[in-house]
């Protein structure tokens, strides 16, 4: 990776001045170029190195009600089960993991309601039993993955 | 939510214009003043809807390939002191308090972490594991083999 790449990942995911010319005021932060530091941005996002430039917002924050849910399904009947979870359009991620829990998903909801209903829908469906798991406090988060 | 942050999260959650002007660039689209339009970004950001904004590095690409949900059971009494502790340390991203669901579920902390292997992985859990002492009771590692379902953020 280079230099400024690096510099990109390990100093500028976070501070991204609200003036008039911000790629400027970062660039001049990294030791370059307005014009270099937006190449590079749209050189990294082409390359998948960054998914995204720009604000990262917190989605409960915004409104709506989430939670997490895991449930534990035999090998032979998860790709039923996974098609039939991710059909709801309230299911925003859905991941596979080793363990007896096999299948995380987060629901996200309009209301708080809604978030009993979908899993008692998807229990029914499914057969199978759905954790609730929604967070009740969140410690310091911050992003410091270094490159 | 007013009606303009509205429309600047859905104008700005693919991300920011790489111009050199990219807030008048925005504010022309949305029909609103650049200053305004600063104002009301620098407004979600004190109150935390927006965390922060800049880069947002994809982990795999970064060589970050042995991504865990890393949970503990830890003693309710400590967890909310030794939480702030776990999610302070600089290879966990996100950490969370849940709700036990005994008897199948007894993890109350859960901390994702990032390693460039199943090894390093396996090193940040023993630091956490030191960090939480006698307050832990049992702790598991559930690894992603799969993303099933990424859908972006939407708006109700």
């Amino acid at each position: 990776m280079r230099e400024l790449e690096r510099a990109v990942v390990n100093r500028l995911q976070g501070g991204f001045p609200l003036a008039p010319r911000p790629f400027a005021a970062a660039a001049a932060e990294l030791g370059t170029d307005e014009a270099t530091l937006i190449e590079t941005l749209r050189a990294m996002l082409a390359a998948g190195t960054l998914t995204r430039f720009g604000p990262l917002f917190d989605a409960e924050r915004l409104g709506g009600a989430f939670t997490l849910c895991a449930m534990s399904v035999p090998a032979s009947d998860l790709e039923r089960v996974v098609a039939q979870v991710n059909a709801h359009p309230e299911v925003a991620h859905n991941y596979a993991r080793e363990h007896r829990f096999n299948l995380w998903f987060v629901l996200a909801t309009g209301a708080r309601a809604r978030i009993a209903e979908v899993i008692a829908t998807i229990e029914a469906e499914t057969g199978y039993p759905v954790l609730d798991l929604p967070r009740e406090r969140e410690y310091f988060i911050d992003l410091r993955l270094t490159a | 939510m007013k009606a303009t942050d509205e429309a600047i999260v859905r104008a700005t959650q693919g991300g920011l214009p790489l111009v050199a002007e990219p807030y008048a660039a925005l504010a022309r689209e949305l029909g609103v003043a650049q200053d305004e339009l600063c104002a009301r970004l620098a407004a979600m950001l004190e109150d935390g809807r927006i965390r922060r904004i800049g880069a947002v590095p994809n982990h795999y690409a970064l060589g970050y390939k042995a991504n865990a949900m890393t949970v503990w059971d830890v003693a309710d009494d400590a967890v909310d002191e030794l939480g702030a502790a776990v999610g302070a340390l600089e290879f966990v991203t996100h950490c969370y308090r849940r709700p036990r669901r005994l008897p199948d579920w007894r993890y109350n902390l859960f901390a994702m972490v990032h390693g460039r292997s199943r090894a390093e992985t396996e090193a940040h859990r023993a630091a956490i594991r030191a960090q939480l002492g006698g307050a832990l009771a049992a702790d598991d590692v559930l690894y992603s083999t799969r993303i099933l379902k990424k859908t972006g953020l939407r708006l109700a």
